[in-house]
């Protein structure tokens, strides 16, 4: 890179802040400063998830475009379904070859912590100049105090629900409580617009829904300790909860992978479902005259609350790190900076129409939030989550019982009735021992 | 007159160019670059492999070794024997029904046909296909809204709501065995056919002409002659169906409730997913016995050939 390009970069963050101090995205004691001088003639390469609203992927590639400009440092990025990020990265991992950075999902990163660059630098001076990390974003980026990913943010769920579907049912709002919320669906039932939640191997779908009610009911895989407390009163008690919410879903629930209530809530089959925004923008985005009336008639809103009194929901945070084989961690870092600074963060979260909410505290301010009132549930999505392997720590173990459905098998055993709600909560805390043992 | 040759020369050439005519040494030398080929792509993938399953190894992590630690544990895991189950049900199923239907579309292509050559090549389709487009289009078709099967029995009044293909346990494992099979005919069918080709056409003019029916000219030369390669062909099914993993990985993700798992899918789920590289790597390598069993029955359905061809079985 040249002096010229570095220069510029670095006058670029300046106008960024400047324009989103202008603008109020910004509190203006919150500046930092940053110093960071990219290898000589680097290039880059980036591995993310496939994108779901196509203006993610459009903003996201003009402004890596305006980063090569602006420091002749090339960038190469290619994207896969956020499954298949995954086993990629754990190849990379193994061998120590592939992509400069990997853009991931959850706490796969926590897997080989020792693999990656140290990003604490540019996590404060992130952090100071916008307000600092939500607290959940502080855990998904950091361990043993140290960061070694950028969160990138949080793909929000929520309940997406027909109006119509919700008052013929008798309700002219979600109810808060998880009692109405049951009568709710029984309702959607009888008035023949069920609701419809995943219960097969959907990575997103089907954890958000199943972690949020295990938690919801105070159950947990593990406790601070990473003791497995999962064959609880709590646990099965919730289980029973899901067995009476899933007599009054739509069939097929049990086989439902990610897309698979998307198509459903979108061919007008379902009342109500637990989704991103994303079913939102594709009918609201759409020319066809039946989606668009789907987009008007529906509306999201935040997951009830159980016994534990207090937001439970489990969402899917995406995050950015930088592997130590890599040639240029000093560009990785320069890159990574430029695509999270004030300019290109609020143009691609305004792109991505609410789809990913913000992992700094400035960027809340965001009008794509509140341009359009359906957005809105989906903004603080990262005060309401409690991260993954709740109560214990973030790690292998963690990755592996999510990676490994041990969670959603439960349910699904459950709801099922393969097995009674008492003997799923006992299988399942068994195999989940098996990940904590070892 | 090679010896002959070898007389003629000076002593001093001739120990110079011994090395070249050690028939031995060249055979080796030759060998050499097919044994590296083999030691570095498969010994020692599967070597590294059957060690892995030894060790507790995590991704980014060596492990330790642990001795059947992974296996013992495995012994006690009810979805791991689901999952034995699941595929030792879904190779037998599926590939009785490849051979069948695969022999009978074999023996339909062999007969005088109008337009024979265009009819082999849109059996050969679903093989050509990426097995990823036609899992989606299997995923589709098996929805639970959406299905086209569903869709058109309803149309016709024979059903009243759309069947649950793949959200119930026994359902969804009869409709992967049926993409399976769906896929897997043609690569019987044409090897069969390739082989009935083989099969001279003056025995069947003799038989008949002796008054053999159709159906003892099939149990009395057909298949008898067909018998090496249904060996070699069915070996290569049962491999392939039993390590499938594309087909169950697009339409089902292994459920619901792990129906569908086979051990192929849970060993990536455990092994890459998971993050717990050791106990995939034993779940993959309990799959060898299998496979071993698939090739002796080939190796001794081979042995046939001996007796064909005159000599004591």
């Amino acid at each position: 890179m040249s002096d010229l390009g570095r220069r510029d970069v670095l006058k670029a963050g300046v106008a960024t802040t400047a324009a989103a101090v202008g603008a109020g995205l910004v509190p203006e004691a919150a500046r930092a400063a940053w110093t960071n001088q990219p290898e000589p003639k680097a290039s880059l390469r980036v591995l993310r998830w496939k994108q779901f609203v196509e203006g993610d992927i459009v903003s996201f590639t003009a402004s890596t475009k305006k980063f090569t400009e602006k420091s002749g440092i090339q960038v190469r990025v290619d994207t896969e379904s956020w499954e298949d990020v995954r086993p990629k990265a754990a190849v990379a991992a193994n061998v120590g070859a592939g992509p400069d950075i990997i853009i991931d999902t959850n706490d796969d990163p926590f897997k080989f912590p020792d693999k990656l660059v140290d990003l604490t630098d540019l996590a404060d001076y992130l952090g100071g100049k916008y307000g600092g990390w939500y607290d959940t974003c502080r855990a998904y980026g950091t361990h043993n105090k140290r960061w070694i990913t950028l969160p990138q943010g949080v793909n929000v769920s929520c309940i997406n629900y027909r109006i119509s579907a919700i008052k013929k049912a008798g309700f002219e709002k979600i109810p808060e409580d998880l009692p109405g919320f049951l009568k709710l669906c029984q309702g959607l039932k009888n008035t023949s617009t069920p609701a419809g939640f995943a219960l097969g191997h959907a990575s997103g779908d089907a954890n958000n829904w199943t972690h949020w009610c295990l938690w919801t009911h105070g159950g947990m895989v593990v406790d601070p300790k990473s003791n497995v407390v999962l064959d609880s009163p709590e646990t099965v008690a919730s289980l029973e909860y899901a067995k009476q919410l899933a007599a009054t879903f739509v069939p097929g629930t049990l086989s439902w992978l990610d897309p698979s209530n998307n198509k459903a809530f979108l061919a007008g089959e379902l009342g109500l479902t637990g989704n991103g925004i994303s079913i939102y923008t594709v009918a609201k985005n759409s020319p066809d005259p039946a989606l668009k009336a789907i987009a008007a008639d529906m509306d999201h809103a935040r997951y009830p609350i159980g016994p534990v009194k207090k937001f439970t929901e489990q969402n899917l945070t995406l995050s950015a790190y930088i592997f130590k084989y890599s040639k240029y961690p000093r560009a990785a870092k320069e890159y990574l900076r430029f695509m999270w600074e004030a300019e290109q963060y609020n143009d691609w979260l305004e792109a991505s129409n609410g789809y990913i909410s913000q992992p700094l505290k400035a960027y809340a301010k965001n009008p794509v939030w509140t341009a359009d009132p359906k957005a809105t549930p989906f903004r603080d999505g990262a005060d309401r989550i409690l991260v993954n392997g709740y109560a214990g720590p973030l790690g292998y173990a963690s990755a592996a019982v999510m990676g490994d459905f041990i969670v959603v098998d439960m349910f699904a055993e459950a709801c099922s009735g393969t097995q009674t709600p008492k003997a799923a909560a006992a299988r399942a805390a068994e195999r989940a021992k098996r990940y904590y043992k070892v | 007159m090679t010896v002959e040759t070898q007389n003629l020369e000076l002593p001093a050439a001739r120990a110079g160019r011994r090395w070249h005519d050690n028939r031995d040494l060249l055979g080796a030398l030759f060998m050499l670059p097919a044994a590296a080929i083999l030691l570095v792509f498969l010994a020692y993938p599967l070597g590294l492999g059957f060690w892995l399953g030894l060790t507790d190894a995590k991704i980014g992590e060596a492990g330790h070794f642990v001795g059947f630690g992974n296996f013992i544990s495995l012994a006690h895991d009810a979805v791991f024997w689901l999952v034995v189950f699941n595929t030792t049900f879904y190779t037998v199923v599926a590939s009785i029904v490849k051979f069948a239907l695969g022999l009978y579309l074999a023996l339909l292509l062999n007969e005088r046909l109008p337009l024979k050559s265009l009819l082999r090549a849109f059996v050969l389709l679903p093989f050509v296909v990426p097995t990823v487009l036609s899992a989606i289009a299997f995923w589709w078709i098996y929805d639970s809204q959406f299905s086209i099967i569903s869709w058109v029995l309803i149309r016709l009044g024979l059903i009243h709501r759309y069947i649950d293909f793949l959200g119930e346990p026994w359902n969804a494992r009869w409709s992967v065995i049926a993409a399976n099979i769906w896929r897997g005919i043609p690569f019987v069918a044409i090897t069969l056919l390739a082989g009935l080709q083989t099969i001279s056409p003056s025995l069947y003019e003799a038989a008949t002409l002796d008054g053999a029916t159709a159906w003892q000219r099939f149990r009395h030369i057909t298949f008898p002659l067909l018998t090496p390669i249904i060996a070699v062909v069915m070996t290569f099914s049962v491999l392939l169906t039993f390590t499938d993993f594309q087909l169950i990985y697009t339409i089902t993700g292994g459920g619901p409730i792990n129906a569908t798992h086979l051990m192929a899918t849970l060993s990536f789920q455990r092994a890459i997913t998971g993050g717990f590289l050791g106990e995939g790597a034993a779940i993959a390598d309990a799959m060898v016995p299998f496979l071993l069993a698939a090739i002796l029955f080939s190796y001794f359905g081979l042995q046939r050939r001996r007796w064909q061809q005159g000599s004591a079985d």
